[in-house]
């Protein structure tokens, strides 16, 4: 099983390759990618030593380019596939058709994997992409149980890459227009959710409230710490309750289910969180390293190691982890 | 060409003699287009393919045109067995609402529709999509006018563009069950609690803003997003079709209302008519590029 981790910037990038990333995933400093954030990401001379830095060292360089392009700034993305493919990385994960089909014309060599982003969840699904752009890999959304991933593989043409670690959507990526409903800026069309242009924090008599374009997602009470309104994770109020009407703000971590993501046949792990700092990647990735070396040598023996255990719930959102759809409980 | 009016699948779940009563009045009402099928949950089962494949026929017979609408998110490998069921039937053209159903379809030589959740953002899919096969797609609900725009200026011949123009928005959809989960039911003993939400179950903010509903699996848009006051722009981009998505009460009339639009009847004396009918408010904001949930004149660059 790969270990693929994030980078946002190159201390994050040497963070990864240093604690045992096989890959690491960037994007370009644009909306050509799905964390298009304000002082993340790459251009030219920064890119450059980045896929040096990594390939010097045996390690693979994936280029996120998996955001919607309109019409209007086609030829960015086109760019942004030029680019990646002229630097020479090992593959680009991508999510519209038109920009695969692009991609697939003029970089016939060029591995491509099929982004989280373009929402699919059977294997026939995946033949279409196989068949047209012969993707080489595909990302599964966080909305399969075990059994179903297990399910794709088996019928995939292609290996599978799931989720390991980090934020966790509740929605099916690529197909979440929550965030431009409140903003008007959503993953597909701008590359951010619940982008931090649309955020406030205002301090209340009794608290916090944290707005999304004047929208109230939260309210904290004195004491209790505040968290980034993303919109699917603040408390609602549905009836006559006030609660998490779509999800806590937990993260995802697989560390328990290691054993049967490889027996099942998972290809690679990823990690999300590209715009997370150096020492979070670094950390995460030291953990994922030494739990996948752990699982692949004796996966019965294996158990998660409580030091593991601690050290990812202090860098996780609201420090709660959860397996999210891979357990039926969840749902 | 005239503009056509569909109607769109029922998002919600209904009574089974509702369903069939609502299409007997469909059967009379100003739609050209008639799309059915269950699009949300596969647990909903009070109509059933041949249920459908029947109302379809009938339809037919009254003039109207029908496609049947696939499952928006495939998850089980039943559904992906009632899926294939869908695709291989010969009576009518299918809305494929993901990827699974357009793989399916196009292998198999049908032509087919693609649907409001399937993304086409650029002509270079719409040219790919339409060599395999297909005849009508629903412009994704976060685009606007200035995209469609760009778009019907690079369609391809023979593909017809639909807009959904009215309607609570198609939002987001999960492996979770909110409905349920409000409920605190787990999704395995939703004990079908969708019933009796038939126009889904809102979502406040904690200061009372009518934000969200919850449609089982599906999230909407509280507000009925409703394009009324630019019909006559959609006509002049060469749009083929209007959805009118069917909310619990008073759908016909929407239909007539967008239908007398078309007749060029003044459009401020009908939106005031369709404001009534509207459960909580209007939202327009996608079409005329802003958030969603605004709601204004067109914005120009």
């Amino acid at each position: 099983m790969e270990l693929v981790c994030p980078a946002g910037n190159l201390p994050s990038l040497k963070a990864a390759v240093d604690n045992g990333a096989d890959a690491v995933y960037v994007g370009f400093k644009d909306d050509t990618n799905a964390r298009h954030f304000a002082g993340l990401n790459f251009t030219g001379r920064t890119f450059e030593k980045a896929v040096r830095y990594a390939q010097d060292k045996g390690r693979k360089v994936f280029v996120a380019i998996n955001t919607y392009p309109q019409p209007k700034g086609f030829e960015r993305w086109q760019a942004a596939v030029d680019q990646a493919a002229e630097y020479g990385v090992n593959a680009l994960i991508l999510a519209d058709m038109g920009i695969l089909d692009y991609a697939a014309e003029r970089w016939p060599e060029l591995r491509l994997h099929l982004s989280v982003q373009a929402s699919v969840t059977s294997a026939e699904g995946i033949q279409f992409y196989h068949e047209n752009f012969g993707i080489r890999r595909v990302v599964l959304p966080r909305v399969l149980s075990v059994n179903q991933v297990a399910h794709a593989i088996t019928q995939s043409p292609v290996p599978v890459e799931v989720f390991g670690f980090g934020s966790l959507c509740v929605m099916v990526e690529g197909r979440c227009l929550l965030s431009s409903y409140a903003t008007g800026r959503s993953p597909n069309t701008y590359g951010a959710c619940s982008p931090a242009s649309h955020v406030r924090w205002e301090e209340t008599g009794d608290g916090t409230n944290t707005r999304l374009n004047g929208v109230l997602i939260d309210h904290y009470g004195e004491g209790e710490k505040a968290g980034y309104p993303t919109l699917c994770k603040g408390r609602f109020q549905v009836g006559d309750n006030t609660f998490y009407a779509l999800e806590e703000p937990t993260s995802l971590n697989t560390l328990s289910i290691l054993p049967k993501l490889w027996e099942i046949g998972v290809s690679a792990i990823k990690v999300e969180g590209r715009q997370r700092s150096p020492a979070y990647v670094g950390q995460v990735t030291a953990v994922m390293r030494a739990a996948i070396d752990d699982c692949m040598q004796d996966p019965q023996a294996y158990r998660p190691k409580e030091q593991w255990m601690k050290k990812l719930a202090t860098v996780s959102e609201g420090s709660q982890t959860t397996l999210g759809a891979y357990h039926r409980p969840w749902q | 060409m005239t503009m056509k009016l569909s109607l769109g699948p029922i998002q919600y779940f209904w009574e089974r003699q509702r369903v069939l009563d609502f299409y007997q009045q469909a059967a009379d009402s100003a739609a050209d287009i008639i799309y059915l099928g269950e699009v949300i949950c596969s647990k909903r089962r009070l109509v059933k393919l041949d249920d459908w494949l029947a109302i379809g026929k009938e339809l037919r017979q009254s003039g109207k045109e029908v496609v049947l609408s696939s499952l928006t998110l495939l998850e089980a490998a039943s559904e992906m067995s009632s899926l294939k069921k869908i695709c291989a039937n010969n009576e009518f053209m299918v809305e494929a609402n993901d990827i699974s159903a357009v793989h399916l379809l196009s292998s198999a030589g049908k032509d087919f529709v693609t649907g409001p959740s399937f993304n086409i953002y650029n002509a270079r899919s719409l040219q790919l999509l339409a060599a395999k096969g297909l005849k009508r797609w629903v412009l994704p609900v976060e685009l606007g006018l200035d995209t469609l725009k760009d778009l019907q200026e690079l369609r391809p011949q023979g593909v017809e563009t639909e807009v959904f123009a009215f309607g609570r928005l198609p939002l987001a959809y999960s492996a979770r069950c909110y409905t349920a989960r409000s409920h605190n039911l787990p999704k395995d003993d939703c004990q079908f609690k969708c019933i009796d939400y038939p126009d889904g179950r809102l979502l406040e903010t904690q200061e009372q803003q009518e934000f969200l509903v919850l449609n089982g699996i599906q999230t909407q848009s509280a507000l009925t997003h409703e394009v009324l006051q630019q019909v006559p722009e959609l006509i002049t981009l060469g749009v083929d079709i209007l959805r009118i998505s069917p909310q619990f009460n008073d759908t016909i009339q929407v239909l007539e209302i967008f239908n007398n639009s078309l007749l060029n009847n003044e459009l401020n004396d009908l939106y005031d008519n369709l404001l009534e009918i509207i459960p909580l408010g209007a939202c327009n904001g996608y079409l005329v590029e802003q958030a969603g949930m605004d709601h204004g004149p067109r914005q120009t660059a």
